[in-house]
């Protein structure tokens, strides 16, 4: 090659720099195509203008140790006291196990990770002798050995506690928390609030005339995504909602609440004349004691114990209140064991003057039915979702919509070609960094859907259950209303009863707002219809 | 090395479409504050995933993790575009792209969560595209069209004066 004497030539130049025009090609693509997918995003976020935000955390824990008595320390029970920072020793051990086996097993981490609520488990009330030792053996420190409460009144008298943890069978839900905010203590509930009608009032009227701080366990209410979803109802963007759509599928003994009866259960280790004292007379059934979901003497059924969930969620971004008629069948198709409470059942609740706003012209924006479907023998995934005339809306841990194809709202958008209606138009995942997508990518939507974008946040696994009860106990410590309160109760327990009702007598249940009361032109006897 | 002219023409375009293809990979990442490799780690499948998700199960990791992939794509990308240090990045591109392919190996029994254009067995995309890399590493161009060669013009220049 000819040597050079001045410097380069220009063949070396273009030798040197051939890339130069390939890379100038590439900034002129490529920033062209980040300006279209930006003028996408940004025109239909700024069509939304939804504001995602989490919900605020609760006060501080700080003071003295608020001194709780745990009645019923069962699964559930056991589950709260967990959330609430004590876990059983047999729980940890078993944990400890699972960690060891398997690595990505991190729930004994998580646990030991929890934020400390500052509070004491100064007793424990279970009916059964093993439950109730299990509870004082785990939790007894040095100096320190909760009491053990025979009868729950005994345990909310005592001067030594301040707030109680109710996690009984349902028909005692009421009448031990109507007694604790009647002794001022504070009262966490499960759900179902209520068994009965009758009690259901009583508990309202009660704990309105009380100064105590109650909380129904819808632990949902503290899912990061609910505030969001929230703003997304308000500002329209799905449009008039005529339907909304709420599943469980479950396809287990255990989903099925045929729970293990403990070996040492008999008539000397549990109190079955206390369980069953304000039901009547029943001969000791140890299975009725394990399993009292199967039955509506002590349970509530799907209607009660699972729809309400839903119903309870749905309420929260919506307000919907109470239905206007509520109806409902069913049967038992699965599991004929002997239980009395279907394993299938529709509901469909009706709210012919709910509106959340309309894209449309005057008169086309009333009116929703509330639909829930249930199985326990299948176990298929079917999300909630909320149906409006210009969009749908997945509801879960992540949010996601997607416009219609018929949508007013979004008509120009779609001719227009800034929206496809087989995309989704916006999607929230509390996980992520930035949380919001307007024109998510196939591989991040199902991502997304597969839950493994939220498995971890924040490096560990959020228990919403745990964020609830530090609600009611920041109420406790700083004043203030928790998010499932007697109002939000009240309306969840009315709609769980209209609808068993509806099951039980095999008619159409109406509620009449202005006398607050279930229409009853019949005279049938509901609470008897309820129980039996 | 000395090529002909088409060995030549065609080793350079080659560098230049994977080269291209690194370099959007990257922008698009740096250019997108809420990407992360964390959905393509957690769903990681076959006898890394284990490895692949403990990096993905921490902030701190996987935010180190996020920065050196956006980033190595991006300059990975540019060096082989520019034909600069370009052993160095073929090497270093082949590596990123191994451990796409051990995250998701198209093996039978693997049923990758990943939606694909295509129908893939043992041999994917990734793995065509890091062989085509190693042998942009066997027989470089960087240094006959590219920034190499006008540094080793300005060196042998240098040297020889």
């Amino acid at each position: 090659m000819k040597e050079d004497k001045g410097g380069l030539t220009r063949r070396d130049i273009i030798k040197g720099l051939a890339a130069l025009p390939v890379l100038g090609g590439f900034a002129i693509g490529a920033s062209s195509k980040r300006s279209h997918d930006r003028e996408l995003k940004e025109s239909i976020l700024k069509e939304l203008n939804i504001e995602a935000t989490a919900p605020p955390s609760s006060g501080p824990m700080s003071g003295d140790p608020v001194r709780i008595g745990i009645i019923g320390f069962g699964i559930r029970g056991k589950q709260l006291a967990r959330a609430a920072g004590f876990a059983t020793k047999e729980w940890i051990a078993t944990m400890n196990e699972n960690a060891q086996t398997n690595k990505n097993d991190t729930r004994l981490k998580d646990f030991l990770g929890q934020e400390d609520l500052n509070i004491r488990i100064s007793g424990v009330c279970d009916l059964f002798d093993v439950r109730a030792e299990e509870a004082i053996d785990s939790f007894s420190t040095e100096g320190f050995i909760p009491k053990r409460f025979r009868h729950y009144s005994d345990m909310i008298a005592s001067p030594d506690i301040d707030a109680v943890i109710i996690a009984t069978a349902d028909h005692w839900h009421a009448p031990i928390a109507i007694d604790a905010a009647k002794a001022g203590k504070h009262v966490y509930i499960e759900k179902p609030m209520t068994h009965t009608l009758s009690e259901t009032y009583e508990l309202y009227n009660t704990v309105r005339a009380s100064n105590i701080v109650f909380q129904l366990g819808h632990q949902h209410r503290q899912t990061q995504s609910f505030l969001t979803a929230q703003d997304i109802i308000k500002k329209n963007v799905l449009g008039h909602i005529s339907l909304v759509q709420t599943n469980t599928n479950r396809n287990d003994d255990n989903g099925a609440w045929q729970y293990t009866i403990h070996e040492k259960a008999n008539e000397q280790t549990i109190d079955w004349e206390q369980f069953v004292s304000n039901r009547g007379p029943v001969p000791f059934n140890k299975e009725h004691f394990f399993r009292w979901r199967k039955w509506w003497t002590y349970g509530s059924g799907l209607t009660g114990d699972l729809m309400t969930h839903d119903y309870d969620r749905i309420n929260t971004i919506m307000k919907i209140g109470i239905p206007k008629y509520a109806l409902t069948s069913g049967g038992i198709y699965t599991h004929r064991d002997g239980r009395n409470v279907p394993d299938v059942i529709q509901v469909s609740l009706e709210f012919p003057e709910y509106t959340s706003g309309t894209s449309q012209e005057s008169g086309k924006e009333k009116g929703l039915t509330f639909l829930y479907s249930a199985t326990l023998g299948n176990g298929f995934n079917r999300p909630s979702i909320l149906m409006g005339h210009d969009a749908t809306m997945e509801l879960g841990n992540q949010l996601t919509i997607h416009a219609e194809r018929r949508s007013t709202r979004y008509q120009e958008m779609i001719e227009n070609e800034v929206l496809d209606p087989e995309v989704p138009l916006y999607s929230y995942d509390p996980s992520s960094k930035g949380g919001v997508d307007g024109v998510t990518s196939a591989t991040a939507k199902y991502f997304a859907n597969r839950g493994l974008m939220y498995t971890y946040r924040d490096g560990k696994r959020v228990d919403s259950t745990f964020l609830h009860i530090r609600e009611w106990l920041s109420c406790i410590r700083n004043g203030g209303t928790p998010s499932c309160n007697i109002e939000q109760g009240f309306q969840e327990a009315i709609t769980a009863l209209m609808s068993t009702i509806s099951y039980k007598l095999g008619k159409r249940v109406e509620w009449d707002s202005e006398k607050n009361e279930i229409v009853n032109p019949d005279g049938d006897d509901f609470d008897q219809a309820l129980t039996v | 090395m000395s090529y002909t002219k088409s060995q030549l023409s065609y080793l350079v375009i080659l560098r230049m479409l994977i080269g291209w293809h690194f370099l959007y990979e990257g922008i698009v990442k740096v250019w997108n504050p809420e990407w992360s490799a964390k959905g393509y780690l957690m769903s990681s499948e076959w006898i890394f995933k284990g490895l692949f998700q403990a990096m993905a199960e921490y902030d701190g990791p996987l935010m180190v993790i996020d920065f050196l992939n956006a980033w190595g794509l991006t300059i990975i990308g540019l060096f082989l575009v520019l034909g600069f240090f370009n052993k160095g990045a073929a090497v270093a591109g082949a590596t990123l792209l191994g451990f796409y392919y051990l995250a998701h190996p198209p093996l039978i029994g693997l049923e990758s969560p990943l939606p694909t254009e295509g129908s893939y067995l043992f041999v994917n995309k990734n793995l065509i595209e890091l062989f085509a890399l190693l042998v942009l590493y066997a027989f470089p161009t960087g240094h006959i069209v590219g920034i190499d060669y006008l540094i080793d013009k300005y060196r042998g220049k240098a040297v020889s004066k």
